[in-house]
């Protein structure tokens, strides 16, 4: 899937995007229990308008598309319901990252800030001696600061205001997906593997990456990448 | 050619937009319905699949969209809208959205259709999926039920905001730019119920009157398509409440959102006077409730009961009403409340067989996963049951075990239940079925009692006489291919072994070893008292 074995993802991680890249920030605030839903929620929400049927190339370089089914989430500690991908895979791999991220959040030296960002982005292939490059193309980050919270009214107040919060972002989400900007071309079958990930056995999401960083007390940030990235990177 | 549109092109983009619209109906309808809404990927294409997205289409809703399109397809002036009301018990209603799907002058001349328009148009259903679940009225159709409902009226034509109230708020889905136009689809949503909704319903008792049985046993009537929608494109808003039975009707051959208590109670009641011969007939009923195509072969081959039918719905939505309900407390024995999974229901089962061998009572499950009445009566009485279902049933208990197959094929007719008919009848001691191994106690207490009853009513003492083997064929598997197939599954793992920790003698002796070690495992403690106080504190 990922090509002749010599592949690996471009760059440091937390590499500034290239020029064409499109960013769009979120902030939210939550409470510690909410951030692994608030971040799913929003997560799943971007990759349900980023991820197709998985193709089927035929003879003559035309191809079908699969099917992409879509389910409710109910979240259990916001006043909230989002619509996901039917993807077992997916939403594993998705609350792995926010399950780590969540985990740094809550670790010493974090005054519960942080970021949690969704790269996609293109493999673009270079000759040797050079490995190949990840040209990013959107570039998603969701800033979060935890508060807590002293009773449980609060907690009442916080779950509906995260709830009508999380609103806004997926109507914000919905707006820049409607823009109908930047989308890489549909590839041919040889170069499939460098606009979507194939891995997944039902449906077909962009390539993305996810990583995440934590404000420490000091002000100053500390990076922090997901193992899966650091495996692709130091992978030969 | 580069600014007209070829003829096909203009075919395709016709039908794309008339199958966005249908499909825009459908998303928006079904998730007002009250339910979460559940669709499977597939990694093959099934060419069936609009703009690549698993959506439902139920029948209902797409007639009432043909019905207000007439043939038409959004335009500029002439716009599809999809208007979700609430209307409360006492028959208050209210407009709570507007979704408008309109046109409007801007081409975009140089997009291609077959290609852009189809992927963004895909897009925009993946925006309204996501929109539809963040506008107030999405929490309120969740709760819908007891004081409220939700419903939907579909018109074509001018857009009406006016019953929104004042300081409506709108929000956009999305555009999609195409050569003839540019197709919006938008919400505007009123406001100024959502802060009340909630809360004002929730703390209202539940609202006595006529209309409450409407209410009461469908937690999630859903909106209109569980009411025939009566409303007329154009026309005025009064329409008429559907009736309690229409609505019911609708729900026993619906598939949707109709539970199961409330539509077996139709179907059956209206059979339970059937005369007895027809067995055919009167067990015909329960399977039109299902709707499901595969209930008769399943049934028809091996199941032994009617109650039977209950462990087929492993794959059928439990929405489906069930058979009949068995006559209850009659006969000795007590209809068994409900059990939790589908498909565990054979453990439950219980063929009862008067000596005649004729007559017995039905015993049926009722609804799929929640509710199963099994009542039997034991042997001798048999009788009494009888006069409430009168229908006929062969006995054949102990339905799961193998049976050779042709005389299997024999029963695979098309009339389902045709094994109910009188056949020749077969024993067989060695099954596990039939005689199950002694574990009773530790399982449920339903199944205890089933085989306690069993051992016990069996006043000849031999329970043998009672089984007669029937070849298994649960629907959804196959078993040409594999040597093991559901049925097989079943049947091995129908009775496990007591538990080892359960059994007393076992128990007790591992007591008096657990104390014995109890020194040793504190002093392992406590050397690693250090780990745990760290692990502790990682916790906090």
């Amino acid at each position: 899937m990922v090509g002749p074995g010599r592949t690996r993802c471009c760059g440091p991680p937390g590499a500034a995007p290239a020029m064409n890249c499109r960013a769009e920030v979120l902030e939210v605030s939550v409470e510690g229990r909410q951030v692994e839903e608030a971040m799913l929620a929003v997560l799943h929400t971007v990759l349900l308008h980023r991820s197709t049927g998985k193709f089927h190339y035929k003879k003559e370089g035309t191809y079908s598309i699969g099917t992409v089914g879509t389910q409710d989430v109910d979240c259990d500690f916001i006043d909230f319901a989002y619509v996901r991908v039917s993807s077992e895979e997916l939403d594993r791999a998705l609350r792995k990252a926010v399950g780590e991220f969540k985990d740094a959040l809550r670790g010493s030296g974090s005054d519960g800030m942080g970021q949690i960002s969704l790269e996609f982005y293109q493999k673009k292939k270079s000759r040797w001696p050079f490995s190949d490059e990840c040209i990013p193309w959107e570039l998603w980050t969701i800033k979060v600061n935890v508060v807590n919270l002293a009773n449980e009214q609060e907690r009442q107040i916080c779950r509906e205001k995260v709830g009508e919060k999380l609103c806004e972002k997926i109507i914000n989400i919905v707006e820049v997906m409607n823009r109908h900007e930047y989308l890489p071309k549909m590839p041919t079958q040889s170069e499939v593997d460098n606009v979507f990930d194939t891995s997944l056995k039902d449906v077909q999401p962009y390539l993305y990456k996810i990583s995440y960083q934590i404000t420490d007390s000091l002000g100053t940030s500390v990076t922090t990448t997901m193992r899966r990235l650091i495996k692709d990177t130091l992978a030969l | 050619m580069d600014t007209d549109l070829s003829s096909q092109d203009r075919k395709d983009l016709d039908k794309f937009i008339k199958f966005f619209a249908l499909k825009t109906v459908q998303v928006i309808v079904q998730a007002r319905l009250g339910e979460k809404i559940c669709t499977r990927s597939s990694s093959s294409p099934t060419g069936s699949d609009w703009f690549n997205l698993a959506i439902k289409d139920i029948p209902e809703v797409t007639h009432e969209a043909k019905k207000a399109l007439a043939g038409q397809l959004p335009a500029v002036g002439r716009s599809m809208c999809v208007e979700i009301s609430l209307k409360t018990s006492e028959g208050d209603s209210m407009e709570l959205e507007i979704w408008c799907l309109e046109m409007n002058e801007k081409c975009d001349k140089e997009i291609k259709v077959s290609y852009t328009v189809y992927n963004r148009l895909s897009l925009l259903l993946k925006s309204l999926l996501a929109i539809t679940r963040v506008t107030p009225a999405y929490r309120l159709s969740r709760k819908q039920g007891h004081e409220y409902v939700i419903l939907y009226r579909i018109y074509f034509g001018e857009v009406q905001l006016s019953g929104l109230g004042e300081g409506f708020q709108t929000v956009r889905v999305g555009t999609v730019g195409t050569p003839v136009g540019t197709i919006t689809l938008s919400c505007a949503y009123r406001i100024n119920l959502a802060f009340m909704s909630t809360r004002q319903f929730e703390r209202t008792p539940p609202i006595m009157g006529i209309i409450i049985d409407h209410f009461v046993d469908r937690p999630y009537p859903s909106s209109s398509p569980m009411h025939p929608c009566n409303y007329r494109a154009g026309e005025d808003n009064g329409a008429v409440y559907p009736s309690v039975e229409d609505s019911q009707e609708v729900c026993t051959t619906s598939f949707s959102t109709s539970p199961p208590s409330q539509c077996v109670f139709t179907v059956t009641k209206a059979h339970f006077q059937t005369p007895p011969p027809v067995v055919t007939d009167t067990l015909k009923v329960p399977v039109m409730g299902l709707a499901f195509s595969h209930q008769p072969a399943a049934l028809g081959v091996g199941s032994a009961d009617m109650g039977y039918p209950v462990l087929f719905a492993g794959g059928l939505h439990a929405a489906h009403p069930h058979q009949l309900i068995g006559p209850g407390k009659e006969g000795g024995v007590p209809p068994i409340p409900s059990q939790p999974a589908h498909g565990t229901q054979a453990d439950q089962e219980r063929m009862c067989t008067p000596l005649d061998g004729v007559h017995y009572s039905a015993a049926t499950p009722s609804s799929s996963e929640d509710t199963e009445t099994v009542s039997n009566s034991s042997e001798g009485k048999c009788g009494s049951p009888h006069d409430l279902l009168e229908t006929i049933f062969v006995r054949k208990v102990g339905a799961f075990v193998n049976k050779p197959i042709n005389q299997v094929t024999m029963a695979n007719l098309d009339i389902p239940f045709a094994m109910f008919a009188p056949k020749n009848v077969e024993l067989e001691d060695n099954d596990p079925m039939v005689n199950p191994p002694d574990s009773p106690e530790t399982e449920s207490p339903l199944q205890g009692s089933l085989h306690s009853e069993g051992s016990s009513g069996s006043s000849t003492g031999n329970t043998h006489d009672d089984f007669v083997m029937i070849d298994f064929k649960p629907a959804f598997s196959k078993d040409d291919i594999l040597p093991m197939d559901l049925g097989t599954f079943y049947r091995e793992f129908q009775n496990p072994p007591q538990l080892s920790s359960l059994s007393i003698d076992i128990g007790a002796q591992s007591m008096a070893e657990d104390l014995d070690s109890l020194p040793e495992k504190l002093a392992v403690h406590e050397k690693n008292v250090k780990e745990f106080d760290a692990f502790v504190e990682t916790l906090q």
